[in-house]
């Protein structure tokens, strides 16, 4: 049963806004009572005149106290929500959405593949994944981002390096770059994770995520170990309107994570 | 190096794991272990493309020269990639640069030396070139992916 709390808003106050790269900005909000979530569920950020907006949630889940988005600025919305100042407010509805996959990574590798803004509604997992390294196996991280200025959560990425395996990649740079260069599939290697066992989550533009599946079943991952995080536009973000139908799911309420084996029908069709 | 050890190392190499054990005798008959540092040029366009080249350990930068611009980077590459598919077709001259970003270890093999073998031997030449289609076939993905900056704001 659907209640009208998912409909109504509750106010938020910004506490801080950090500019992440040129186009996209992280929020820390201030929200009421504590936000709990799941790594991977989104909320509806609603400013008035502007409309709303499905963002996910970036932070950490021990921390419900700071509601962190991390946004970049393509339209009406997400333009208002990068122009707040600390001490705006801002409405926000959520959290929705079926998350990562956390209750079944224990004992297993873990592959985590982002692609540009993709890397947002992943890093709860990474943070979540990170902070119980003893029960699962090995933990990787894989980044693809347009640019080296390009790329979200930068000195945050060092201490991931650090910590578990960490590798970032990028389309472009300048001759001073001694980083990776390439397509971020490149930087899938078995050598990482056991493919008979490794649970994957992908986030990124859809024909990032394809070629990534696409190498990921070669080296023999199956299909229901392959989650992904998939964008429609949305509206009720409660199942309700039917604006984000994608198939026979709403990707509001079934997902926005479905596993490979769920979708594959759909994935890359034009306009399912 | 003993030519029993370059065999191994090569039988241990992703690019050549999968090969019979006699292209592998063969093809360590035509190769040597190079090392080379940080900053060094392993191959300028253009030049002749005498060798290619595979990465045991390390990393270095493909670039492509234009007039009065920089170098422009391309992609790098690590261990398990091949520099060079030149050494394969006339006028063998090498494309891009290659530049080590780190101290780097190559298996490094002799180009004419691997083509006589080849032509003497279609069996060999066959599976040679079908592992460089490979290598081809995946660049050309990465290519038209960088083309198409999959990252850039989407135009609806
Ligand atoms: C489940 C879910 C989670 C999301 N999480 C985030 C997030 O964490 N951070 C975030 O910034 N966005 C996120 N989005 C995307 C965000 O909801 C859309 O970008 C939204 O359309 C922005 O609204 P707008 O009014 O600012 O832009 P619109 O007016 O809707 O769009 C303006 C222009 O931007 C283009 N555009 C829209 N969406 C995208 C996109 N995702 N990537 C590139 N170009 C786009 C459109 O084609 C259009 O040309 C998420 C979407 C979903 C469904
Ligand atoms: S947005 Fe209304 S059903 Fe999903």
């Amino acid at each position: 049963m659907i209640t009208t709390d998912v409909l109504a808003p509750v106010v938020a106050t910004v506490r801080e806004i950090q500019q992440e790269t040129q186009d996209t900005f992280t929020l820390t909000l201030e929200t009421p009572e504590p936000f709990n979530f799941k790594p991977g569920q989104f909320n509806m950020l609603y400013i008035p005149g502007a409309g709303e907006a499905a963002v996910s949630i970036s932070g950490d889940v021990t921390q419900p106290h700071e509601l962190i988005h991390t946004i970049r600025e393509v339209g009406n919305v997400t333009r208002g929500l990068v122009a707040l100042k600390p001490g705006d407010q801002l409405g926000v509805r959520g959290p929705f959405g079926r998350p990562w996959p956390m209750d079944v990574v224990d004992g297993r590798d873990v592959l985590v593949i982002a692609g540009g803004i993709g890397l947002a509604p992943l890093r709860p997992a990474v943070l979540a994944l990170s902070a119980k390294r003893a029960e699962i196996g090995r933990l990787t991280v894989i980044y693809g981002a347009r640019s080296p200025e390009d790329m979200l959560y930068a000195r945050e990425f060092l201490g991931w390096k650090d910590a578990f395996v960490a590798r970032a990649t990028v389309d472009t740079a300048s001759p001073s770059w001694r980083g990776n260069m390439g397509v971020v599939t490149k930087l899938i290697s078995p050598v990482d994770f056991d493919p008979t066992r490794v649970i994957a989550m992908i986030c990124g533009p859809e024909i990032m995520m394809r070629f990534a599946i696409r190498s990921l079943s070669a080296l023999g991952v199956e299909d229901d170990r392959i989650f992904l995080s998939m964008e429609r536009n949305m509206k009720c973000a409660a199942g309700i309107c039917g604006h984000c139908q994608y198939g026979n799911y709403f990707v509001c309420k079934d997902g926005p994570v479905f596993d490979y084996d769920q979708v594959r029908k759909l994935f890359g069709v034009k306009e399912v | 190096m003993m030519k029993h050890e370059l065999h191994e190392i090569l039988r241990q190499h992703d690019f050549f794991k999968d090969l019979p054990e006699d292209d592998l005798l063969v093809i360590s008959g035509c190769a040597k272990m190079v090392m080379i540092k940080a900053g060094e040029v392993l191959a300028r366009e253009g030049s002749d493309a005498n060798n290619f080249y595979v990465v045991r350990m390390g990393k270095l930068r493909i670039e492509q020269q234009a007039p009065a611009m920089k170098p422009q980077p391309i992609q790098t590459i690590g261990c398990g990639d091949v520099a060079g598919w030149s050494w394969l077709f006339p006028p063998y001259r090498w494309s891009f640069d290659v530049i080590a970003l780190e101290d780097s270890r190559l298996i490094c093999l002799d180009g004419a030396c691997l083509r006589g073998k080849c032509e003497n031997n279609h069996s060999l030449g066959y599976r040679v070139v079908k592992k460089f289609a490979d290598v081809l076939r995946q660049r050309l993905h990465a290519a038209s992916l960088q083309a198409m900056d999959v990252y850039a704001p989407r135009e609806d």
